[in-house]
């Protein structure tokens, strides 16, 4: 037992030279964490913002020109084409010019009857936002005093805030991307070079060899959950409701789950280019079917059952849970059992699928 | 001079063949995220939990669950206390809590919303309102052109494309090149009496090959399987791509030149592509949402004029005409980059 530590101590002690010798890699595992948590919420925003709009008044009312008016008034709509014929409308949106287009039927205001409002699919969000926005607005203005007099109370998120929604998130993201990639690469990079002959004649045993290849990616994913979370909080103003320490955890675990995968991967690999492709698949997946960016709940059933495989599917209600509801370890218990299971499994196959003769 | 040529192709279809692992997952990866994005992805909302917190049963509270249980968006979950409902959404059991009171005769009723994702709660706010009072509101007809169904693949296949050339293309040829200067062959091959520009050439093709293979295969799929509409602006999709293509291997050659190992190269294209491609291109987030400073930073990746290109080719279906910007801007920046990448190939190969 302890000439096993006394190997491990220095194969650990080999990670942090080899990691000093190709000053990329540290450089990547603060610098990326950094990049995605400045660009992403600034990015991720699924708002439409902006709508333009043509209206083509067969009406000619005061009311055809007060839903107008109206159209104009929100911040994030503008009426920029007044056209005479729908077919000038169509050319309009065709070439990019406007969002949606309102076609106000003649004597509109003497018998109502039905406005029809179109929208530009090409981009399905915007238009269909953008076609309700406008549909809003217009009901508003045709029949004022309708509004819902349903009184709504947004738990856990009360500004609707998409922003905060996927602070947790990219978290998780970064931390499957670092932990996954990078004992991918680490690994095959020493089958490529030929140092994992000189371990496999050595006496070292080959569970000391994936533990020593495991331990620096759990310090590693405990910097990019760090570096995650000040971001969060110092520039975004996010900070968990939930403990921090059950974040720790489960980013432990997690972690522990995503690298067992990327040594897994890395033995069965023979080339870098193998290795990573094989990651990239694995990870395009991960992030698809977690619940990341889609909600699971919109998946069909066949896609719900294949989530309850993916790890990052436990992490992301975990973290979430904790960041955004305040959810406690009791109220997470499912997740943290699953993760540790993953992880448990996980890395036994990565010690079992490194074989020191081929 | 040309056998030399051909004889390279034919050593780096040799070295793509023989990982066949790596062909397997460049293949099957696009059929994989299209099938993904085709069929499981989606941002519509259905299967909302509903509980119900009823102050005191009448005739139209009755009448309200009723309707709330008929509906196919909603699965109802029962009628709790309003003391729990926090607790259910916390730990997640339900998604949505109705509360309907009586004051004076009058239902007044709340809704208490799960809005962690505010995309699905606005949606689930609407829909629960819907139900609770009905408006028999018919003077608006809301159409959605080109993509009446709001099939999420359409939205998805460009940006799909977009960034599979990418990963395909830069990852592949730098990592290919840059592993021969790893072993030294590299250096074997520039002693020989090949050119610079036939080797370059020579390694490029047979990617260039399999990108058209894949294409093939995309296009197929995206046609079949995923049913988007067939017309002839195929013609452009495919010639656009080509380009797009060239423009990704000219890329992987840059990356190659510039860096010394296999990490490295996988690292820059990883880091300086990928995600970028992935964010700012347009491809899932809007560019139009984004602050400006990123905006302008989107103009030179060139997934975004890609993108917007087969955006508007393969489901508005207008004519290549309406691409010309996107088609001059690619060309300019493969114009750029080639020249660039062959430059500095040769000087630093001298």
């Amino acid at each position: 037992m302890r000439t096993k530590l006394r190997i491990l101590r220095a194969l650990l002690y080999k990670e942090v030279q080899l990691m000093k010798a190709t000053p990329l890699i540290p450089r990547v595992i603060v610098m990326m964490p950094l990049m995605v948590m400045l660009l992403m919420p600034l990015v991720a925003n699924l708002d439409v913002k902006h709508v333009n709009i043509a209206v083509v008044d067969n009406d000619r009312s005061q009311l055809s020109h007060r839903i107008i008016a109206n159209l104009n008034a929100p911040h994030d709509m503008s009426v920029t084409r007044l056209c005479n014929t729908p077919a000038e409308a169509m050319d309009a949106l065709t070439a990019g010019n406007v969002d949606v287009i309102v076609d106000i039927p003649a004597d509109f205001h003497k018998h109502p009857s039905p406005i029809d409002i179109q929208a530009n699919g090409v981009n399905s969000f915007r238009g269909v936002l953008g076609a309700q926005y406008v549909g809003e607005c217009i009901a508003l203005t045709v029949a004022p005093g309708h509004k819902d007099a349903v009184s709504v109370v947004n738990l856990f998120n009360p500004t609707l805030s998409f922003r905060n929604f996927m602070i947790p998130a990219f978290i998780a993201m970064l931390l499957i991307i670092i932990c996954g990639f990078l004992p991918a690469l680490n690994l095959v990079q020493e089958t490529e070079t030929g140092t994992i002959d000189a371990i496999n004649v050595s006496p070292v045993g080959k569970f000391t060899f994936i533990l020593s290849k495991l331990i620096p990616f759990w310090i590693v994913g405990m910097i990019v959950l760090s570096v995650g979370i000040l971001v969060g909080y110092l520039v975004y103003g996010l900070a968990p409701i939930g403990s921090i320490p059950a974040i720790y955890l489960g980013a432990f675990i997690f972690s522990l789950a995503v690298s067992a995968m990327g040594v897994i991967v890395a033995n069965y690999s023979t080339t870098m280019l193998q290795s990573i492709f094989t990651m990239f698949a694995i990870i395009l997946v991960f992030q698809l079917m977690s619940g990341l960016f889609t909600p699971i709940s919109s998946m069909p059933q066949w896609g719900q059952y294949l989530s309850y495989l993916i790890p990052p599917r436990y992490f992301n209600e975990l973290m979430r849970g904790l960041y955004l509801k305040g959810a406690s370890i009791a109220d997470l218990w499912p997740q943290f059992a699953a993760l540790t299971a993953f992880a448990l499994i996980l890395s036994l196959l990565a010690a079992l699928s490194y074989r020191k003769v081929r | 001079m040309n056998n030399i040529f051909l004889a390279i192709v034919k050593k780096e279809i040799t070295l793509i063949l023989r990982d066949r692992r790596t062909m397997f997952i460049t293949i099957f990866m696009p059929l994989i995220l299209l099938l993904l994005f085709g069929f499981a992805i989606s941002m519509e909302v259905n299967d909302v939990r509903v509980v119900a917190v009823v102050e005191r049963h009448t005739e139209r509270t009755r009448d309200i669950l009723q309707r709330i249980e008929a509906n196919d968006y909603f699965s109802f979950k029962g009628i709790v206390n309003a003391a729990e409902v926090n607790d259910l959404l916390t730990r997640d059991k339900a998604d949505a809590a109705l509360i309907l009171r009586e004051r004076d005769g009058e239902i007044e009723s709340q809704v208490v919303v799960d809005a962690l994702n505010p995309t699905v709660s606005r949606t689930v706010t609407a829909y629960l309102s819907a139900v609770v009072k009905p408006q028999t509101n018919n003077l608006l007809i809301i159409r959605t052109l080109f993509n009446p169904q709001l099939k999420s693949a359409y939205n998805f296949v460009p940006g799909i494309m977009g960034m599979i050339f990418i990963l395909i293309c830069a990852i592949m040829t730098s990592v290919s090149i840059v592993s021969e200067k790893e072993r030294g062959t590299l250096d074997l091959l520039l002693i020989s009496p090949a050119k610079p520009s036939t080797i370059i050439f020579g390694k490029l093709l047979p990617y260039f090959l399999l990108s058209c293979i894949i294409l093939a295969v995309m296009l197929t799929m995206t046609y079949t399987v995923l049913d988007l509409p067939f017309s002839s602006t195929v013609v452009s999709v495919v010639l656009i791509t080509i380009l797009y293509v060239i423009l990704s291997l000219a890329i992987g050659l840059l990356v190659s030149t510039v860096v010394e190992t296999q990490v490295a190269a996988m690292i820059v294209s990883a880091v300086m592509f990928m995600t970028p491609v992935m964010l700012l291109s347009g491809m899932i987030f809007p560019v139009d949402n984004m602050p400006l400073p990123l905006q302008w930073v989107s103009c030179i990746i060139p997934a975004r004029w890609y993108i917007d290109a087969m955006r508007i080719l393969m489901i508005q279906q207008s004519d290549i005409t309406f691409v010309a910007k996107d088609i001059a801007i690619l060309m300019a920046m493969t114009t750029v980059i080639l020249a660039a990448a062959i430059a500095k190939f040769k000087a630093s190969n001298k």
